[in-house]
């Protein structure tokens, strides 16, 4: 069928070049795409500006990017898990821009949803209101949060059918959901790939118009 | 810190969580919280990566890595749970739907100010969900040691690291003393068994008022 998303991972990641803005979802390496970017790891692409709630563990994951040097730019939440990125915002090899985990969330959100940005309590007070507006509105000041797009999003879902409509397991939905609404070419990887019709309407977590291209990988934690 | 010293404190924590609260717990030492709660006590406990009804670790070949908690650890899902995005966990944080969050700290001062997430120069894990958390739970709970491990204050008149969240904290639960955040500054409720409150004060930067009900903590 022509409706068929199904492309293999090095042909999929051709969308992806140096100075691309990349999202890649996932949660300390659960429910992470790992084995697209296994593959983009071989590529030699460079100056990545990646958007990722975190950097996963050394070497694995968002990982491998961080240890091939192929990002430049760092939007996350949290790179304590990964001492390598943290050795690389040292050195000024990597930009680190780190956000609140919610915050974060909310500007992927707002960049899927259409939204000029929002106004959130957290932040204010510390170091990350620097630079933003703030707003108060009912006496409580907010700080005024931008959205966030990319070129490409890379994602993990547990089972996709050919047009792209979605399954997930367990934890994995985390920033995956979001990010498939707020890039311009989305990739999930998937563990089980069915025919139309395959997945009940009333168990799609994500509507398959979100996903551009579908990859076979495998379960959490196993080699493909 | 002994393991002695941290179950007391945790043993405290868990003191003041009440029969259906949702309960948001931090890595490290809070996550034991989950271990000591009263008979009779039921509390759901939300991971901010994406559900509620954390459960406990599973037992050793049982792990699904798709069910982690906010450490990246495996652990399980109770019956009754549900899992969700990180940007509705978030609205449910920030929304003001989790009761109780209870977290470690570097430093806390006496307005409730709170640093917990970096040591410019030294140490940038990023905050996560702590800001989030710190500023939409109702209640926020700091379990931490009374003193650095070199014997320096850590509750004090003004944080100097870089803040997670200005005047969020409403209690303070160490190894010596149950400290509540007033208006009016900290109010010394509880002091751990053996301990004048001439010792605790000797240790916190901070001037201590001393409740009318002082207790023994238990």
């Amino acid at each position: 069928m022509s409706n068929d998303k199904l492309k293999s991972a090095p042909e999929a990641i051709k969308c992806i070049s140096s100075g691309s803005v990349v999202m890649i979802g996932g949660f300390m390496g659960c429910g992470s795409p790992k084995y697209v970017l296994d593959k983009l790891a071989e590529t030699n692409v460079r100056n990545l500006t990646v958007i990722s709630n975190d950097t996963d563990f050394e070497g694995v994951g968002v990982g491998k990017l961080v240890k091939r040097g192929m990002i430049s730019r760092l939007i996350a939440s949290h790179i304590g898990t990964n001492p390598e990125t943290g050795r690389k915002l040292n050195s000024g090899e990597i930009a680190v821009e780190l956000n609140p985990q919610g915050t974060l969330a909310e500007r992927i959100r707002a960049g899927g949803a259409g939204l000029g940005g929002f106004l959130t309590p957290t932040g204010f007070g510390t170091i990350i209101e620097n630079g933003k507006k703030k707003m108060e509105i009912n006496g409580q000041t907010y700080l005024l949060e931008t959205p966030l797009k990319a070129d490409v999003a890379l994602i993990k879902a547990y089972k996709a059918d050919e047009f792209g409509n979605l399954v997930f397991r367990g934890a994995t939905r985390n920033f995956n959901l979001i990010m498939a609404t707020a890039a311009e070419y989305v990739i999930a990887e998937v563990e089980e790939h069915v025919r139309i019709g395959g997945i009940d309407p009333e168990d799609v977590m994500l509507p398959g118009i979100f996903v551009d291209c579908i990859v076979r990988g495998c379960a959490q934690n196993v080699q493909c | 810190m002994s393991n002695a010293d941290q179950i007391e404190i945790v043993k405290r924590v868990a003191k003041e969580l009440r029969d259906g609260d949702v309960v948001n717990l931090g890595i490290g030492m809070p996550t034991l919280v989950a271990n000591y709660i009263p008979e009779g006590i039921k509390v759901i406990f939300q991971s901010e990566n994406g559900f509620l009804g954390l459960g406990s670790r599973p037992e050793s070949g049982k792990e699904d890595m798709n069910i982690v908690d906010a450490g990246g650890k495996p652990v399980t899902i109770n019956p009754g749970g549900a899992f969700f995005d990180s940007s509705f966990s978030f609205a449910m944080i920030r929304g003001g739907h989790v009761d109780k969050t209870v977290l470690g700290a570097l430093q806390v001062d006496q307005e409730g100010n709170l640093a917990n997430w970096m040591i410019p120069g030294k140490m940038v894990p990023g905050m996560g969900g702590a800001m989030d958390l710190v500023v939409g739970a109702k209640k926020v709970i700091v379990a931490m040691e009374h003193t650095t491990k070199d014997g320096q204050p850590k509750i004090l008149k003004k944080c100097k690291l870089p803040l997670t969240a200005s005047q969020q904290v409403n209690l303070i639960i160490t190894n010596k003393a149950v400290i509540k955040v007033t208006a009016e500054g900290l109010l010394l409720q509880e002091i751990a068994s053996g301990l004048t409150v001439e010792e605790v004060q000797q240790v916190t930067e901070a001037e201590l008022t001393v409740s009318k009900n002082l207790k023994v903590m238990e």
